[in-house]
């Protein structure tokens, strides 16, 4: 398998500058002749869909919603980074770069992440001038605030709906170009397959999930970006309907799939409550800006966290990390969660929780600021527990998140097959082994708005395809095998609905894959899932018809997928014999109970290619190489 | 707890559709209003009967894919609250709930309590956007905004397109959502150039989608869950008044400057 990055020779800070002079350009009369398809509709999505409408490309947008703007991108709450320096206070795109590869403990591409540093700039100057209403200072220039695992105020927000506003800057330009005529939008659509044709990706099967009617697109690329595949866990902090069936399909085509096991477990979400629960709420890590993490130093503490003084009370991030504190990154912070738990220190139902404090805050800077501040994430919470933040801690838990893993892809953000390109949180590519806050809204409009624009227009021009007829062989057969499947599906009259299986997959996932993993639970996951997997398929109950709109069998189609995406992560996991950011393994840790890396036999990317149904996968790796920044011990002390 | 639910069954557009009435017994007063018809879908299932059709996503109130008119008011009793964030301790055990869809001749009934809304999107096409090519922008800091233009913009663009203005709104006007799209943008100095072009072709938009006019009533701030101000709509017509009497000349007096 051919896993070469692509990254340009010379000097970091010249690499890219190169790159977009030296790839080959298409005519401006003729990219009408050119069509891409973009799946999926969020940041990375819907800013490909707009910039390759606006340069006059044909574009073919698709989402399963019912509308582009309800893409999960809308529910990030932080806020963006962007190295502009506007504080003074020493931020560089050096530094940004820096963090990032030390912050994703040294597992993603030094080329990539320089590049993503790059560009974090110009994102802010596009979205103010989208008309993104940024928070402003009274002077009327733009504000920032710090975010976990930085030293630096470069974190840009609008409020706590940072991702709400990106999305709907993004969502605007695309609906202009929809409007203009140059993409053609397709909602309530679920891609089912890839269709590959000469080895090329040349477009894509589809579902009408309001008449059930399979059809074909074809074209002259592929666009995925349709987001990260946590939703194996069953709970996590993603809207119920993301899923991985898109990358899940071209894997079985032939894209490697990089690091799935890479995954990001957020530190601050609301606790699980109940059996019924459908999904995890996130209160946004900005809240550690002011908030104070604490459980009771003695355990089996049932006092309220009122009546628990002070000399009582761990604060065991600041006691662990002193420099960052309570700022300390996602990973370290959820482990450290964890392992207070654990011990029996955790708090409220189950013990599985930790106060996140304000009462120095408020005390501090006065509630109305807080309110300001914060104000919509205190209602969201008082919503869901029905208790009162400003006078009460909040209790939070760690809960599955985002996934670094995914679609291998190179430089050009092409995967291994050729024509298909991965962008936003469907690609595995910047963030290592742990994502930084405030990190994955700059990736998916860097690869939407500043990077695919480029490397498409190399690809298009550098591969001059003929027309397909939508009678190809190809195509007939990806529509049948799609129509297949369906009815396979229906045809089972099993006995559970799919929602069972789903949480049965997730609990395997949670306890096995989750924030600690071994050699031996990850062999009993290894067996219990193709078990679980083989039950589904005789004894799944989906109701209704495969001909009109039906939610149980779209679910069902997307928990077939995690069936055996879930064995993947778990492979991965094993074969990653060392512990490195959010990928934990219970053998390979410093006696502080720290990741220990293994730099020597696992300095690479895994990107696993598929070899049919049945049979184990091929790992392959790609090396990486840290030429500017050293490979070290990450260290938050 | 143990309620009653009489749900709007539709089976697809062309169907009249009609009231069924189910028991939903063992309802924990910590689930969501969705979790609650979750539950209740699981058991529709193992019946073998198709589970009632609904519209949801990120389930934490800020993608406006949910939205169940819950005994007349569309997202249910609890104010700046989504359905998807609605808890059943909201309800009295004993309770009988009716679930009906967001009902306005602009949003055709899918299927149960499912909705077309795509009309809002054709709005958006419309103008409602700020025409900044992907590439171009000048340095973010360049175009100083003052911060009470900012909040207020920001207070307009929490809109997250449900729809409940329509569905309240005896007159099913769009005013709401549209008005809170021209006001952001006409707020910000970036989105002056267009201004008075955008809340023309909006307007027009949102009439030819069939959606009726406004004539102040308010219910839609009142049921908004985002709590989007009614003020907003004032804005819009000052600038539709200012578009309409500037129809196909300069407009000299528009703020910030440019043709309008």
């Amino acid at each position: 398998m051919d896993l070469r990055s692509s990254i340009p020779d010379g000097p970091l800070e010249k690499k890219w500058d190169r790159h977009r002079f030296e790839m080959k350009l298409v005519n401006p009369a003729n990219k009408r002749k050119f069509t891409v398809i973009v799946v999926g509709s969020g940041l990375a999505g819907a800013g490909a869909a707009a910039s390759l409408g606006e340069l006059g490309y044909n574009v073919k947008s698709f989402c399963y919603q019912d509308s582009p703007r309800r893409a999960h991108s809308i529910a990030a709450q932080g806020g963006i980074n962007a190295s502009k320096n506007y504080r003074n206070d020493g931020d560089s795109v050096y530094r940004l770069f820096y963090d990032t590869v030390k912050g994703g403990d040294f597992r993603s591409r030094e080329g990539n992440v320089y590049r993503l540093a790059q560009v974090s700039g110009n994102i802010i100057d596009q979205c103010v001038a989208l008309g993104v209403p940024f928070a402003r200072e009274y002077g009327g220039l733009l504000d920032n605030r710090s975010f976990g695992g930085a030293q630096v105020s470069r974190t840009f927000y609008a409020r706590g709906q940072t991702g709400q506003q990106l999305l709907l800057g993004a969502y605007q330009a695309l609906e202009r170009q929809v409007g203009a005529g140059k993409v053609e939008m397709f909602t309530r659509h679920e891609m089912q397959d890839l269709i590959v044709i000469d080895g090329h990706a040349r477009g894509i099967v589809t579902r009408d999930l309001v008449t059930g009617e399979v059809r074909s697109h074809v074209a002259d690329a592929v666009c995925l970006a349709t987001g990260g595949y946590g939703n194996v866990f069953y709970l996590a902090t993603y809207a119920k309907g993301c899923n991985a069936t898109a990358i899940w399909r071209a894997y079985k085509k032939g894209a490697a799939f990089g690091n799935p096991c890479f995954t990001q477990i957020h530190p601050t979400c609301i606790p699980v409550t109940g059996d019924y629960q459908s999904k995890l709420t996130l209160m946004s890590e900005s809240l550690r800006n002011d908030g104070r993490i604490w459980v009771p130093k003695k355990p089996a503490d049932t006092r309220p966290p009122g009546d628990v003084p002070d000399a009582e009370r761990d604060y065991y991030l600041e006691r662990m990390y002193p420099s960052f504190g309570n700022l300390a990154p996602r990973d370290i912070a959820s482990r450290a969660a964890k392992r207070v738990c654990d011990e029996g220190r955790g708090v409220g139902p189950g013990g599985k929780g930790v106060y996140l404090d304000f009462a120095d805050a408020i005390q501090r800077l006065g509630r109305k600021s807080i309110e300001e501040k914060y104000g919509n994430l205190f209602e969201m919470y008082n919503r869901i527990t029905d208790e009162d933040p400003y006078t009460v801690p909040m209790r939070i838990y760690p809960a599955m998140h985002y996934t670094m893993g995914g679609l291998w892809v190179d430089y050009n953000l092409m995967s291994t097959l050729p024509g298909l390109h991965v962008l936003g949180e469907a690609n595995f590519s910047d963030h290592g082994a742990n994502r930084l806050g405030a990190s994955a809204l700059m990736q998916g409009l860097a690869d939407g708005y500043f990077i695919i624009p480029y490397t498409i227009g190399n690809y298009l021009a550098s591969n001059k395809h003929g027309a397909v007829s939508a009678d190809h062989p190809a195509v007939k057969d990806a529509e049948k095998a799609v129509a297949q499947r369906t009815q396979r599906l229906m045809d089972v009259r099993g006995t559970h609905s799919p929602t069972h299986f789903h949480r049965e997959l997730g609990k395997v996932m949670w306890e096995h894959c989750g924030m600690a993993r071994t050699e031996a639970g990850l062999k009993k996951a290894l067996q219990r899932i193709p078990e679980l997997r083989e039950t589904f398929w005789n004894d799944v109950k989906v109701v209704g018809s495969g001909e009109s709109l039906n939610q149980s069998l779209e679910l069902a189609g997307r928990v077939a997928d995690f069936l055996e995406l879930g064995e993947l992560m778990c492979l991965d996991a094993l074969e990653r014999r060392e512990s490195c950011g959010g990928h934990f393994r219970e053998e390979f840790q410093t006696p502080e109970g720290e990741a220990l890396r293994d730099d020597e036999h696992f300095c690479h990317v895994a990107a696993w290619e598929y070899t049919g149904d049945g049979k184990k996968p091929t790992r392959n790796v790609e090396p990486l190489n840290f030429e500017n920044v050293h490979l070290s011990v990450r260290s938050y002390k | 707890m143990k309620l009653t639910l009489n749900v709007w069954r539709q089976k697809d557009a062309r169907d009249p559709g009609r009231f069924v009435t189910y028991q939903a017994p063992d309802i924990s007063p910590e689930m969501s209003f969705l979790e609650m018809l979750d539950v209740v879908n699981e058991r529709l299932i193992a019946k073998g009967e198709e589970p009632i059709a609904f519209d949801h996503d990120c389930r934490e109130g800020i993608c406006g894919q949910c939205g169940v008119v819950i005994n007349g008011s569309p997202h249910g009793p609890r104010r700046r609250t989504t359905s998807c964030q609605l808890h059943m301790r909201t309800f009295q055990d004993g309770d009988t709930l009716t679930l009906e869809p967001f009902r306005a001749d602009a949003f055709p009934v899918v299927k149960d309590l499912i909705i077309d809304r795509s009309a809002f999107d054709r709005i958006i096409a419309s103008g409602g956007f700020i025409s900044a090519t992907i590439g171009g922008a000048q340095d973010a800091n360049s175009l100083p905004v003052p911060k009470e233009n900012a909040d207020l913009a920001m207070d307009a663009a929490a809109c997250i397109g449900c729809g409940a203005c329509v569905a309240a709104c005896p007159n099913a006007s769009a005013m709401l959502f549209t008005a809170a799209k021209v006001s952001q943008l006409g707020l910000l100095p970036q989105g002056q150039p267009e201004r008075m072009d955008r809340v023309r072709k909006m307007v027009a938009q949102m009439d030819a989608e069939g959606f009726g006019s406004c004539t102040n009533h308010g219910e839609c701030e009142a049921v908004c869950p985002k709590g989007i101000p009614l003020g907003n709509i004032a804005r819009l017509n000052r600038d539709y008044l200012r578009a309409t009497l500037s129809w196909g000349r300069r407009l000299p007096g528009a703020a910030g400057g440019g043709p309008g």
